[in-house]
């Protein structure tokens, strides 16, 4: 009963979460140190995202979840994405 | 009143909880997501005033305080693992160990607002107004209000996990019913995940 109602994570886990996060966020800091005009936006958000997917995924417990949450999770992201994409079209294309 | 009364207490139902609370994460999500576009769309319009405007924050203070949030969330997410594996003082430890870690970001965060305000950059400052373009004042006004509302975030974390250390010494929280500490677990690592993009957003992008 009780392996099926809760997977245990290892202690491990997420200590190596961790140590990946950090060195991902020493990463960004670096890279952002250099001059790369609007490569440094890009790059800092794309750290980012990886640190949040591995915030979600494992300190979050979304991959030992029912895919159902998952699916919800994403959704809200995607329509999040929608929003940010129209409200650019939007500006972009104002001149 | 009577006596029956007391033993409908039992409606522990740990997928709903998870269910409730990841849909109050979403309508988060949605709020700091509303500032972050905000924020997009007027760094587009004046590149030049909030490239400058970041160079007043300290990367180092923010460094900091991002290890310090990251290390907190690790060390709640292995409370679930104590707490079920019935090692309780450890859970405990690991939450003490969160909410100290959490005071320190908003010691870190006193001293930098502090900083800030004796430069005369706070809202609704003289200083600003004479000094400062109209892009700087609108990337400081964003910075008070999403670090502002962040720290608010970090307050009700605290009183949260120490609610829950309050219910785990009591044993109202165990190793077959831990739905409340996963959920304050869920609570914190959002308001880690939202200083994720903060950092870069506000210190790094200069």
């Amino acid at each position: 009963m009780s392996e099926e109602k809760h997977h245990i994570v290892p202690y491990k886990t997420y200590l190596v979460i961790l140590l990946v996060l950090l060195v991902l966020t020493f990463v960004s800091i670096a890279i952002t140190n250099i001059e790369l005009g609007e490569l440094t936006v890009a790059g800092a958000l794309f750290f980012a995202t990886v640190k949040t997917f591995l915030v979600l995924t494992y300190f979050m417990h979304l991959k030992y979840d029912k895919p159902y949450i998952r699916i919800m999770v994403g959704f809200v992201f995607a329509i999040f994405l929608v929003v940010i994409i129209i409200t650019f079209l939007d500006y972009y294309y104002r001149a | 009143m009577e006596q029956t009364k007391h033993v409908e207490h039992d409606h522990y139902d740990p997928e709903a909880s998870k269910i409730g609370m990841w849909l109050f994460i979403f309508t988060e999500l949605l709020l700091f997501g509303g500032l972050f576009i905000i924020y997009s769309v007027y760094r587009y319009l004046n590149p030049d005033a909030f490239h400058l405007a970041a160079e007043e924050l300290d990367t180092f203070i923010g460094a900091v305080n991002t290890v310090i949030l990251l290390v907190s969330s690790m060390t709640i997410a292995m409370s679930t693992t104590a707490i079920q594996k019935q090692n309780y003082r450890l859970t405990q430890w690991l939450l003490a160990i969160t909410v100290i870690l959490a005071f320190v970001f908003l010691v870190n965060k006193y001293f930098e607002w502090g900083a800030k305000f004796s430069h005369g950059i706070y809202p609704g400052s003289e200083h600003m107004l004479e000094a400062f373009s109209q892009g700087e004042i609108l990337f400081f006004g964003l910075y008070f209000v999403m670090t502002g509302l962040h720290a608010l975030h970090i307050v009700i974390g605290m009183v949260f996990i120490i609610w829950v250390m309050f219910y785990i010494k009591k044993r109202k929280v165990h190793h077959n019913r831990f739905a409340l500490l996963e959920n304050s677990g869920l609570y914190w690592h959002l308001v880690d995940a939202i200083w994720i993009f903060l950092f870069p957003l506000f210190y790094l992008i200069s």
